[in-house]
């Protein structure tokens, strides 16, 4: 490895999907603001697509103090060779210190094939970023086997230190109109024959989904549901408090719900105000995605279940007799604040 | 046509405790699997194999010499060979150090149409040896591969996305990472498990295969462990009391007391 002193700065790469900034960019801006400062070095954000310079107003906005753009009409959807060639070359070229990357879908399948062609270290779904008072490298710190184990990794002699970030887990940098900073058109040596996959259509789920990371309030069920069926009650309680409807694995491995509602370690991390843990036994891959949630409520048959051990409140009791209750008590709760 | 399953044994992590004093994995009568969704890419090259002549799957892991029978079980269900890539030279790679060993070893293994692997092990998570090995036999990739269609040389796969999906097409020879909703692995059967116990599994080692022994194994591993823990427990709450019906009142009256409500 070439000089590693030659590498400055701290990198966001600025995710967006047709013209639009992926959350998680202004949580990376957030952390990325304090890593910098610790480390003496600028903020900056890279931003890859077409018709996109719009949005190097709103990530200066957000604290990058220079915003590289990339921009061509090659670059309209995200694809792994278009961006992975445009990123990795400019790493070579401008030798960042730091680059991260929120652990999307599209930044686990760009930051990997980034870090094998430039040869540096990646850490994935880092929960933690801390910069070393002694030495200011980045320790990085994430779940291993399923949340079992906390590793914290250090990528001491190649640059850039790279890291996928979990959405949810850093705090977003607050938007300040007034906040200066510089856009930087990135040259590119990008040509059609570089990109070999055709993107043929982008589908959404037609469903009006509220996002787990964002919701406020969260009611989430397991296996003690018993059944499919069971997650239209969670739905009602759900829309009492005008939260969204969680699961875990074992309630996904099931069949019962979707992929996409599911917490924990292969799941979403998520950060709510309250969270109803319904029937879920507490299995250590399901915490690592909720224990940071302001209040948890557990409602499980077993007294002994691990989930009572990081609840504020514990009910033991079917929650199919339960969450009925619930529904109940909320919904007169709602009645009554109305008439108040 | 060719196709490599790319396959990891690893521990059932569902099962995996911590020892409450020393703070470490207990590994100790925790069973080794196929990797979960390592089980849909076999599957999906198995789904081919069915359908189409001539379709030979090649499974390959790199592991300690255990992973023999995780390989076992891949043939078990239907697939031709096995390669076991095995030296204690590998041992502690990251997945850089990783990818550039199995990279080799595919080169070494000949030439394929589709290289599947699952998009993550469950021990890990990382989700980046598949990319990895993508760009080190400079193969394009999709990842989190939820449907997949073939017609000639030409693929047709939906990406999972976050809120939905994307539809892509792309030539072989291509890498596709493959996630749970793409299929259903089927069981091993009865003449597969009598075939798989006839069969070699061949087993290579560093000197076997085409790579810079400088690129390896834990010294060469751009990333390092710092340190390892176990996630802090937090505090207990309150087991509420009494009847259902007093459960539920008692938590309300706490919620509003708390001003959580």
């Amino acid at each position: 490895m070439e000089n590693i002193n030659q590498y400055k700065n701290v990198w966001v790469y600025a995710e967006q999907r047709q013209e639009v900034i992926t959350p998680v960019v202004f949580e990376l801006l957030g952390e990325g603001k304090k890593i910098a400062k610790e480390t003496g070095s600028e903020l900056c954000a890279f931003l890859i697509g077409n018709n996109v310079a719009s949005l190097a107003n709103e990530l200066i906005a957000y604290g990058a103090e220079k915003v590289y753009l990339a921009e061509s009409p090659l670059l309209e959807n995200y694809t792994t060779d278009g961006y992975a060639k445009v990123l990795s070359d400019a790493i070579n070229e401008y030798k960042p210190e730091i680059v991260l990357y929120g652990a999307t879908h599209i930044g686990r399948d760009l930051a990997p094939r980034i870090a094998a062609r430039v040869n540096t270290g990646l850490t994935a779904d880092c929960t933690k970023l801390e910069v070393d008072p002694e030495d200011k490298k980045l320790k990085q710190t994430r779940p291993a086997f399923g949340g079992n184990l906390m590793a914290t990794i250090v990528c001491p002699n190649h640059r850039p230190q790279m890291s996928t970030v979990r959405t949810g887990v850093m705090e977003k940098s607050i938007r300040n109109e007034e906040n200066n900073g510089t856009v930087i058109n990135v040259n590119l040596k990008l040509v059609k024959e570089d990109i070999r996959t055709i993107v043929i259509e982008i589908v959404k789920h037609k469903k009006d989904m509220v996002s787990l990371t964002d919701a406020e309030v969260i009611v989430s069920g397991g296996k003690g549901l018993g059944c499919a069926e069971g997650f239209k009650m969670l739905k009602e309680l759900a829309d009492t408090l005008g939260g969204t409807v969680g699961a875990s694995r074992a309630a996904v491995d099931a069949g019962w719900i979707e992929n996409a509602n599911q917490v924990g370690q292969t799941g979403t991390t998520v950060k709510p105000k309250i969270y109803f843990a319904c029937g879920i036994s507490g299995a250590i891959q399901h915490l690592a995605g909720m224990s940071d949630a302001d209040f948890i409520i557990a409602i499980n048959k077993n007294a002994m279940a691990p989930i009572f051990n990081v609840a504020d409140y514990g009910i033991v009791g079917d929650v199919n007799e339960v969450v009925p209750m619930l529904i109940e008590a909320f919904t007169q709760y709602n009645n009554e604040k109305e008439l108040a | 046509m060719n196709i490599l399953v790319c396959a990891k044994q690893v521990p059932n992590t569902n099962e995996v405790k911590i020892d409450p004093v020393k703070g470490t994995l207990i590994r100790e009568g925790v069973e080794s699997i196929l990797n979960p969704d390592d089980a849909n890419a076999l599957e999906e090259a198995l789904k081919i194999k069915d359908k189409y002549e001539d379709v030979k799957i090649t499974v390959l892991s790199m592991g300690p010499p255990q992973a023999d029978d995780m390989l076992r079980e891949c043939l078990a269900m239907g697939a031709d060979e096995a390669i076991l890539v095995s030296d204690r030279a590998f041992g502690g790679s990251d997945t850089w150090a990783t990818s550039n060993t199995i990279s080799a070893a595919i080169k070494n293994a000949g030439k394929f149409d589709i290289i599947f692997a699952g998009r993550q092990a469950i021990d890990g998570d990382t989700a980046q040896v598949g990319p990895q090995i993508a760009e080190k036999l400079g193969l394009p990739q999709v990842t989190y591969v939820q449907n997949f269609e073939i017609n000639g040389d030409e693929v047709t796969v939906q990406r999972q996305l976050e809120n939905g999906y994307e539809v892509i097409k792309v030539k072989t020879p291509v890498l596709l990472t493959t996630v749970k909703e793409l299929n259903k692995p089927r069981y091993m059967n009865v003449k597969g498990i009598y075939d798989a116990c006839e069969k070699e599994i061949q087993v290579w080692g560093v000197n076997d295969i085409p790579v810079d022994k400088e690129t390896i194994g834990l010294k060469a591993s751009p990333t390092k462990v710092f340190r390892s823990f176990t996630p802090a427990p937090k505090g207990k709450g309150v087991m509420l009391e009494g009847s259902l019906k007093e459960k539920v009142n008692a938590l309300m009256s706490g919620l509003k007391q708390k001003h959580i409500i």
